[in-house]
């Protein structure tokens, strides 16, 4: 943060041209994909939650910061975000009760049972679902992107990559393709510092992610990313740049995986005072509170009330799905193809 | 003698063929200090170090076409895919490059690529797969999936001695299951290319293979208790080359013949395995070759999607009802 030489009595400026409504939103999202984790960890424990967890903690600041700068509403801009980029989805206007229906596997839920944690989709409103296999939606990516510039659209795509999932030959395949073809894509790098057990110098031997990608002809910076805003000041950049046909642009983000790779991870490959560190000295959510209120930009209530809102929203969704019933079995049937409707049921199920 | 998970026998195989031979090393994602990701290689990086034991970027094409160059130069190494889903990153390099080296160019390529297979788990479209249908269709690989724990060894030990490149499915629903009594210091090979009686019996065969072996034998246990028909179990245990005579054994012997596999049903493995019975022992059929087999869907991960997609055991004994009364 810049230190300030006069001293005011207006609070400073907000910075990117954000208002102060949008600074309490950004809050908000970051709060409530913290909290809806922490329920989701609840009902994990109570083996609610079916199959495994995967938190963002320590990384909500570049999911939310990079989400916030694209453009949203209907058939506006698309995002695809990783399972770490809880965050993104919100932003983009995902329900927490569509999350938890999802990773209880409820009928009710966005894919009915089919995939699980946040591999859900909506096109319109703009977040696409990744698959597990790291650095598949790179090139999809480009393909929406490629349709934007192919039917003169102004809309953006945006993605994101882990600093593991970057060592996927389809990540490179995609970035390439996209390069060349001046998709208005723009790639967020995140710099976790883990993937699964094994740290970036076994990943890749240079220093930074964005070092890897100037070779492509995307122009490339890096971040402090658990700096909120400074996260959705460069993604504006980036999208604006990407909207006005400049390419593609990649953002790294360097953050900490403060959890292990999913919840049965008990992260005994990690120094112990390394989390305490993360947790005390660089938590996004904390910094951006910290800003919010140094600069005035928020009273102690505002947050307050927030928080209670989102413990709420949460509390209300929960009491509204918990009990709901999993997809009849049947079910499983139907939409493999648009045609014929459903897989044949084999015949010894009707023995 | 010490009793022994599918997935310590699996550890032990492992194990002993890197005392055993200095040119077997392992690859894969996240194998080294924590062990993979199902804890198959946990203090391997101790006792063989970082040389052996290699930690790698998130490069399935990278690590089979790695572990094919080395072994091009006389190593002997274990390629780890972290779920076996992640196969199809390395397609190419393996139905390619890897299969087609011996035939086209000359070049014996011994590689072991091996994963956790498999469903029954809640792991979704994309922790749950068996791919050994698209490899069986590839001249050149070698395909084993062990059922049982002693084969869990002796599969790993044979096929890190085999000349050839093996897959090695192993099953994640088996991994901490099934246990056994191995004796120690017993060097156990499963020889490749050759399937176990299972279970004897003479009023038909089941021909199975993986985690649907124990739900065969399950089967077979309340065939014999509710109905009084002694289902023959056959494991084939190897996949490519597939042993025929012992499945025309079990056929001559009890005539009607249940094929059961945990994968998708179209292209399946139960559809081979039909047509050699068909070209080979034809005139000894009393009955239609059945299958049981999962639909012809993804794997989805809600648990009573799941259970409806994939073969139960009560399948396999209305299946079998229905074959002993044909
Ligand atoms: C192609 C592929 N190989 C392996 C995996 C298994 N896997 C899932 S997540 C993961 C680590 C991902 O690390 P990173 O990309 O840095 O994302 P992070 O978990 O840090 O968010 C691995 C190896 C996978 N999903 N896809
Ligand atoms: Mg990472």
């Amino acid at each position: 943060m810049a230190s300030r030489t006069v001293p005011t009595t207006q609070p400073p400026a907000i910075p990117a041209g954000l208002a102060r409504e949008q600074l309490l939103e950004i809050y908000r999202y970051l709060r409530l994909t913290r909290t809806l984790e922490e329920r989701l960890t609840a009902l994990y424990r109570q083996s609610k939650v079916i199959g495994g967890l995967f938190r963002s903690l320590g990384q909500e600041g570049e999911a939310v910061g990079a989400a916030y700068a694209l453009e949203r509403g209907r058939n506006r801009d698309v995002l695809s975000p990783l399972t770490r980029n809880l965050g993104a989805m919100l932003v983009m206007g995902a329900q927490p009760i569509e999350i938890l229906r999802q990773y209880m596997a409820k009928a009710g839920g966005p894919t009915q049972g089919r995939d699980m944690n946040i591999h859900f989709n909506d096109l319109e409103l703009g977040y696409l679902g990744q698959i597990s296999h790291l650095g598949d939606m790179i090139p999809v990516m480009a393909g929406i992107t490629l349709t934007f510039r192919m039917r003169g659209e102004p809309r953006v795509g945006l993605v994101y990559i882990g600093d593991g999932g970057m060592s996927a030959g389809a990540f490179h395949e995609g970035i390439n393709f996209a390069a060349v073809q001046r998709c208005p894509l723009v790639v967020i790098g995140e710099y976790n510092h883990w993937a699964y057990s094994t740290p970036p110098r076994k990943q890749f031997a240079v220093e930074h992610l964005a070092d890897r990608v100037k070779g492509y002809g995307v122009a490339a910076v890096t971040v402090d990313g658990n700096d909120v805003l400074a996260v959705y000041e460069a993604t504006q950049h980036a999208v604006a740049r990407a909207r006005a046909g400049q390419g593609v642009h990649f953002i790294e983000v360097k953050t900490y995986r403060r959890k292990g790779h999913a919840e049965h991870d008990d992260q005994h490959y990690v120094a112990a005072d390394e989390l305490d560190r993360w947790a005390k000295e660089n938590d996004p959510i904390d910094r951006f509170v910290k800003q919010l209120r140094q600069h005035d930009w928020a009273d102690e209530r505002d947050l307050t009330d927030i928080d209670a809102g989102v413990r709420a929203e949460i509390d209300q969704a929960t009491d509204a799905c918990v009990n709901e019933p999993l997809p009849p079995p049947e079910s499983a049937l139907p939409g493999v193809y648009a045609s014929p409707a459903a897989a044949a049921r084999l015949w010894f199920r009707s023995l | 003698m010490p009793e022994v998970t599918y997935l310590e026998a699996l550890r032990q195989g492992l194990w002993e063929e890197m005392e055993r031979d200095e040119r077997v090393f392992i690859l894969g994602e996240d194998v080294g200090l924590y062990g993979g990701a199902f804890k198959v290689t946990e203090g391997f990086t101790k006792r063989f170090g970082e040389q052996r034991v290699i930690d790698t970027p998130i490069s399935e094409a990278a690590i089979v076409g790695a572990a094919a160059g080395a072994a091009h130069m006389g190593m002997r190494p274990v390629a780890e895919m972290q779920f076996i889903d992640f196969i199809s990153c390395a397609y190419d390099m393996l139905t390619n490059y890897v299969a087609t080296a011996r035939y086209r160019a000359g070049l014996a390529t011994p590689i072991v690529v091996r994963g956790p297979c498999g469903g029954y788990v809640r792991g979704g479209p994309f922790h749950s797969q068996n791919p050994e249908a698209a490899f069986l269709h590839t001249p050149g690989l070698k395909i084993v999936y062990p059922a049982t724990a002693r084969d869990a060894k002796g599969l790993i030990k044979a096929s890190i001695r085999d000349d050839d490149p093996v897959l090695y499915l192993e099953h994640k629903w088996l991994y901490r299951r099934i246990k056994e009594q191995l004796p120690e210091g017993e060097d156990i090979v499963t020889p490749i290319g050759e399937a176990r009686l299972a279970r004897e019996g003479k009023d038909l065969s089941i021909v199975t293979y993986g985690a649907t072996l124990w739900k065969s034998l399950e089967a077979a246990e309340r065939l014999e208790q509710e109905n009084g028909v002694a289902a023959e179990v056959l494991d084939l245990r190897t996949l490519l080359p597939m042993d025929d005579a012992a499945i025309m054994r079990t056929v001559k012997k009890t005539n009607k013949v249940l094929i059961v596999h945990e994968d998708t049903r179209t292209g399946g493995v139960a559809g081979e395995i039909a047509a050699r019975i068909n070209e080979q022992a034809f005139e000894w059929l009393d009955a239609p070759i059945m299958r049981v087999t999962a639909h012809d869907v993804p794997l989805p991960y809600a648990p009573t999607l799941e259970d409806f997609v994939l073969p139960q055991t009560e399948d396999i004994v209305k299946a079998a009802r229905w074959l002993a009364a044909y």
